[in-house]
């Protein structure tokens, strides 16, 4: 087999979000690994998920219960629903290793969510850490880095 | 044009017995009146002295709005100051925590303060010779709360002279901090995990209020505790239920096992959910946590305070605390329209690390604001502070279970949907807020 290309990294960093921003996130699930894990910690550096705590640490199965809510009659959170848009820089390839099957892509990125009249804009850092699996890359660890991460929020209602 | 201010009648008259006017939540010169009043003749949280563990130690924080220092004086004890220099007004720290040595010391002059906020120097002191600074304000230094008490490491503080004795404010309530604490082996907690801050666009006392309303778990959270219920039943058999659906799935409990859980009320405002069984009793057990326990304790008290499963404690003003879950929440009032919640983890010395990481898997997925469960909530109160601008109806119903026999500071453990302890928060506000007037 192949081993991607960084413009294949860079490219799936880049339909990655475009999922998220087109509220195809059912599609955007099965970029997870089955033991893929979405990162966003509260402190500023962090290294533990376990013992600190963290605006999100989810597996799977945390994260399709948030995409079958969105989707819920009963979300009234969503009555309206939010919107998000992502602008990125071009995803730096941060670490290739092809024996290990294991890619480090680092990306900048503005994040605005609406719903309603207000509008909500976050500056962070995406690292995305992905594998081969079955031909194709899939997520092992998003990980989100706000900048102000450990600031006081509203709510943050869909996926940086 | 003042409507409140210095009539106590115009005050009281906010709150009936089964109801309460909207300018309670929405009011602008209600809040300031609560900031004097509510926050200065009540024991308000201010922090945990494990935060503060070493001399010279502080931590940044407010009662009501007022700017406070927490801090560690050379004595040892804990004392809270007014975080302003007493010179020009400049706050001395801005940094949530540090450590300050043995003396405060302000960035603008260079005055200097004790731990304890009494004036230790002032840069050129002879140009204040003979203008009688002894009398004047500056010269008390930084302002100390007088009225400070550390009670098994919770440290409260009341800033007005007026109000009652710690003791008496909290009565037996406080069984719920000793069922907390002596949950660690060692009798001790100590702040732990990092603290979530959740910004609420509604007024605190909402907040306050849902901690023990129970009939709104099953509906408002239907969309989140529900749909983790729904995509847990396509797991494969026999799969190990995750301690994230074991935390989500009891908010979907039914209107039967919250009437039973009870609700207790105490004087003050002061009450709590889960007298006989809560939404924390069926968590797995922790590996040789109940050993330890068991050696600690002996099996009798061991099983007494494991046993105990209370949901929320709520001490009035603006603070709920949890048992079995080692975690508090702090209602911060900012606004009419604004609040922040903070809310904070504990670690139980002692005891197994896994406690502290499921109370921290609690905290991520309900309070935190990314969290489904906090998206829910907010959005029903946000609701209301916005419905409550409505003319047409300007009172707000708080008369579940209303029973015309009840009496203020009551104590008494009821049916598990009550609004009572609703009663009761309000009928300690409005004592509380024209006590002083």
């Amino acid at each position: 087999m192949t081993p991607p290309t960084d413009q294949d990294l860079i490219d799936f960093v880049l339909r990655e979000t475009r999922l998220i921003d087109q509220h195809r996130f059912g599609e955007w699930l099965d970029l997870f690994a089955d033991d893929g894990v979405y990162w966003m910690p509260l402190e500023w550096g962090q290294t533990d998920p376990r013992m600190t705590a963290s605006l999100m640490y989810e597996d799977k199965l945390l994260l399709k219960i948030r995409v079958e809510r969105l989707k819920g009659n009963r979300t009234f959170s969503q009555k309206p629903k939010s919107r998000c848009h992502h602008l990125l820089q071009t995803p730096q390839i941060e670490k290739r290793d092809d024996g290990a099957n294991q890619y480090v892509t680092w990306t900048p990125m503005h994040y605005v969510e609406t719903r309603l009249d207000r509008q909500d804009i976050y500056a962070a850092w995406a690292t995305h850490t992905l594998a081969v699996i079955d031909g194709g890359l899939k997520i092992k660890l998003k990980r989100v880095d706000i900048v102000n991460c450990d600031a006081a929020f509203g709510n943050i209602q869909l996926f940086m | 044009m003042a409507r409140y201010r210095g009539d106590v009648e115009a005050v009281k008259a906010l709150v009936r017995e089964t109801e309460v006017h909207r300018d309670v939540y929405i009011d602008e010169e209600v809040f300031a009146l609560e900031m004097e009043h509510v926050f200065g003749n009540t024991w308000v949280y201010v922090g945990h002295d494990s935060q503060v563990a070493n001399p010279g130690d502080y931590f940044g924080t407010t009662i009501g709005t007022q700017p406070v220092l927490m801090v560690r004086h050379s004595d040892g004890t804990v004392r809270v100051l007014h975080n302003r220099c007493p010179h020009k007004g400049t706050r001395i720290t801005t940094e949530t925590y540090g450590n300050t040595g043995k003396f405060f010391r302000c960035p603008y002059h260079a005055w200097s303060f004790r731990t304890d906020g009494s004036l230790l120097a002032i840069p050129l002191r002879e140009g204040y010779d003979n203008t009688g600074l002894e009398q004047s304000h500056a010269a008390q230094g930084m302002s100390a709360v007088r009225h400070v008490h550390n009670y098994r490491g919770f440290v409260f503080a009341k800033l007005n002279d007026t109000g009652p004795s710690f003791d008496e404010f909290f009565g037996e309530s406080l069984s719920s901090f000793d069922n907390l604490i002596d949950r660690s082996p060692v009798g001790r907690l100590e702040v732990a995990g990092g603290v979530l801050r959740y910004m609420h666009d509604c007024n605190w006392k909402m907040l306050v209020e849902n901690q023990t309303d129970t009939c709104h778990p099953m509906i408002a959270h239907a969309s989140s505790a529900g749909t983790a219920i729904d995509v847990w039943k396509n797991a494969p058999a026999g799969a190990k239920k995750p301690m994230a659906v074991e935390i989500f799935a009891p908010f979907m409990s039914s209107y039967e096992f919250f009437e039973k859980m009870g609700i207790k009320v105490w004087p003050n405002g002061h009450g709590y959910t889960g007298v006989h069984h809560s939404i924390h009793s069926d968590y797995s057990a922790i590996p040789g946590y109940f050993e330890k326990m068991v050696e600690a304790y002996g099996e009798k008290r061991a099983k007494a305070i494991l046993g105990e499963n209370r949901h929320n404690t709520v001490y009035f003003p603006n603070l709920m605390i949890k048992g079995p879950i080692q975690l508090i929440r702090v209602f911060k009032p900012l606004a009419a329209d604004k609040t922040l919640v903070e809310s904070w983890t504990f670690r139980l010395v002692g005891a197994p690390d896994v406690l502290l990481e499921r109370t921290l898997v609690y905290n991520r997925l309900i309070n935190a604001p990314t969290s489904v469960v906090g998206h829910d909530d907010l959005e029903m109160y946000e609701r209301a502070q916005e419905g409550l601008h409505v003319d047409a109806n300007q009172w707000v119903n708080i008369q579940r279970l209303y029973d015309a026999s009840e009496v203020p500071d009551a104590t008494a453990v009821t049916n598990g949907t009550t609004e009572w302890q609703m009663r009761n928060q309000f009928r300690a506000w409005s004592k509380f807020m024209t006590m002083s007037m």
